[in-house]
């Protein structure tokens, strides 16, 4: 069941039928230039489903590099890279949007939500590309909204609304399409501590409920929150630890 | 290896919707810019509506009027060029078969004011001509008020004024009993004639009958002008036998011309105008283009951001350069539809004006739409193929 079952061990052993959703092996990018920048060197990371790790590092650490290799936005100088199962050496360009558009959900800094368009209109483009008509992803996306605790904001014009909401709804579009996992860049970066503080919270619960996530910070408070902390220096991992969460069976 | 991936797919109303976003967000600019296109398509619409209608109203003329009618005059040729033609011209003229009518005009000399007072000199460029009694007939002309020479008595002092002479000489009403100083006599006015498209120079002139002008006037009679209906179907035959027809000896002085050929040289004429309108139409119509494009590659830069997205979102290249094109298809279908309106209105209103019938050809909203959507095609490639060949790390990096 589990096409990486093959990759070597995770750092910490973990229950067999916990599906690898993310496996990186000897992974490098290097932008070409003069001189060359290694942004990624070497990194070896296998992430399972249910898990929410924190990636933490320095500015320039390679965290943004690191994401979009892992999201299929960029590929790998050299290394293997699957995802969901699937690996992104064996797709092209194409079948790498459609593995986008069903299996991977992204949250940025900046929010990216569309002007002129409604907060529930920007959850449902999280479906856009998988062809489902807007009929149907407006109902999943007032679902979606409802898991962020925005039910009451569903008409409002997204990019008007407060910072915390924004990045809330950004949340919901993420999760609209229950994908495999959740990549998320500094997703509190443009936020105050109280609204940050909220999406930490967000991003927990729906971690509680199964949804496998992917945080990205420099934060390294928010970072020793999650379960399991990858620290990113110079492209290199050079710590990978889980903690035992009180009153975690595990 | 885990089941084949189905293919990132944008339903055909998304891909409607995320076209129209551009539009909706930035609505000035996009109205501004379809504005050229707008003002293309008007011109060509209006332009091509304009000279079908005026044609239609031209054939309408043409088709009253008649074109089977010839006018014969005096050439100012290679001899003597004493302005007249031989005496008996008219009767040879009506003994050619098929000629239907002939009513012949001569110049009388005499001037006529509007009361004796006037100093002499002042005829405000009004003649006063000898012609026979169905010349009105045979110009196919009306009357706007009053009798024709042909039914009042002829010997007596009665004459008819053309439309520009009778505003010359004050008469409002041909029927009034108006009288005028012509020659030495005082003239009563009987008749103001509608204004004649096929021989405007009678507009300007006071007519008598042939006996008014021998009894008044001491004028002998002496054709300068020969006025010919013939058989629409030998008017060339008629046309080339008449110089000799009317003077054997020197057939070279005798000018045969055809007054519709005048108005239908004018239609030539407009037809040249309207080319060149066509012409600038066709450039504000590029020009139009080159807008929308300038204005796409802009919102291409300022959306990179959107597009970075797109692309994390699961959008091919394929989706993001079908959304920009179609960007830019809509605001050149929306500006073809504006111009369309825009032309029609104009040539509606200004052929009301005129009393024309409206007449917008197909052809030109037809032709109209189908440039604008080429204009839109041409002007989306560019920016549409920018837009995917955004990197999509770099566009999300950018804040
Ligand atoms: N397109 C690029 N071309 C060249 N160098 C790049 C490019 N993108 C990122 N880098 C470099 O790669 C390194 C890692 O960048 P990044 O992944 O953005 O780090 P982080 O997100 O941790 O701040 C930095 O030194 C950065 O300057
Ligand atoms: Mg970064």
């Amino acid at each position: 069941m589990s096409p990486a079952a093959s990759l070597s061990a995770p750092a910490t052993a973990a229950p067999a039928d916990e599906r690898t959703v993310l496996a990186l092996s000897n992974v490098t990018k290097t932008y070409p230039g003069t001189p060359p920048v290694h942004a990624i060197r070497g990194v070896d990371l296998d992430i399972r489903s249910g898990e929410l790790v924190a990636i933490v590092g320095p500015s320039g650490s390679g965290k943004s590099t690191l994401l979009h290799v892992i999201g299929t936005l960029d590929r790998a100088t050299s290394g293997t890279v699957s995802v969901a199962g699937y690996d992104v050496d064996d797709l092209n360009d194409k079948q790498l949007s459609s593995l986008r558009s069903r299996h991977i959900g992204f949250v940025f800094q900046q929010f990216f939500l569309l002007a002129g368009e409604t907060a529930l209109d920007n959850v449902a483009d999280g479906l856009l590309y998988t062809g489902m008509p807007l009929s149907r992803r407006r109902v999943l996306a007032e679902h979606a909204l409802d898991q962020v605790g925005l039910a009451h904001r569903t008409s409002h014009e997204a990019t008007k609304l407060s910072g915390g909401e924004r990045q809330r709804v950004a949340i919901a579009r993420a999760l609209i399409g229950s994908p495999d996992i959740i990549l998320a860049d500094e997703p509190t970066g443009n936020l105050d501590s109280k609204s940050g503080e909220d999406v930490v919270r967000l991003i927990e619960s729906l971690n509680a409920d199964g949804t496998t996530i992917v945080v990205i910070t420099h934060d390294h408070q928010i970072a020793s929150r999650f379960p399991r902390r990858v620290s990113l220096l110079d492209g290199e991992i050079v710590e990978d630890i889980r903690i035992a969460v009180s009153g975690d069976p595990r | 290896m885990k089941a084949s991936l189905e293919p990132s797919r944008l339903a055909p109303a998304d891909m409607m919707r995320a076209s129209l976003i551009g539009l909706r967000t930035r609505r000035l600019r996009s109205i501004l810019s379809g504005l050229g296109i707008v003002i293309g398509i008007a011109a060509m619409v209006g332009v091509l509506g304009l000279s079908e209608s005026s044609k239609s109203e031209l054939l309408a003329q043409l088709d009253q009027l008649g074109t089977n009618m010839l006018r014969i005059e005096a050439g100012s040729g290679i001899g003597i060029g004493t302005g007249e033609l031989p005496e008996d011209s008219t009767v040879m003229v009506s003994r050619v078969g098929p000629v239907e009518q002939v009513a012949s005009i001569s110049e009388t000399g005499a001037s006529v004011y509007r009361t004796d007072l006037v100093p002499e000199g002042q005829t405000g460029g009004i003649t006063v001509k000898a012609v026979d009694a169905n010349l009105l007939a045979t110009l196919q002309g009306r009357m706007e008020s009053g009798i024709f020479l042909d039914e009042a008595a002829t010997d007596l002092p009665v004459v008819v004024l053309g439309a520009v002479a009778a505003e010359r000489l004050g008469v409002t009403d041909g029927a009034g009993g108006t009288v005028v100083w012509l020659g030495d006599d005082w003239f009563s006015v009987v008749g103001v004639m509608d204004t004649l498209d096929l021989s405007p120079d009678l507009d300007r002139a006071a007519l008598v009958s042939y006996s008014t002008a021998d009894e008044f006037l001491d004028h002998g009679g002496v054709p300068s002008t020969i006025y010919v209906r013939s058989d629409p179907d030998n008017i060339d035959v008629v046309r080339s036998v008449l110089p000799a027809t009317v003077n054997p000896e020197s057939p070279d002085e005798v000018e045969v011309t055809r007054p519709s050929d005048a108005l239908e040289a004018k239609e030539a004429a407009d037809q040249a105008f309207t080319n060149l309108l066509l012409g600038l139409g066709a450039v504000a119509l590029l020009v139009g283009g080159v807008g929308i494009a300038n204005v796409m590659v802009i919102s291409v830069l300022e959306r990179r951001g959107e597009i970075g997205l797109r692309r994390a979102l699961g959008a091919t290249k394929g989706h993001i350069s079908i959304q920009f094109l179609g960007e830019s298809l809509i605001l050149a279908t929306l500006g073809g539809l504006g111009g369309v309106a825009l032309g029609g209105a104009v040539t509606a209103v200004y052929a009301w004006s005129q009393g024309w019938d409206v007449l917008i050809p197909t052809v030109a909203i037809v032709g109209g739409m189908a440039a604008a959507l080429i204009i839109g095609v041409i002007a989306g490639l560019y920016p549409a193929m920018r837009a995917a060949r955004v990197s999509p790390t770099e566009a999300l990096r950018t804040l």
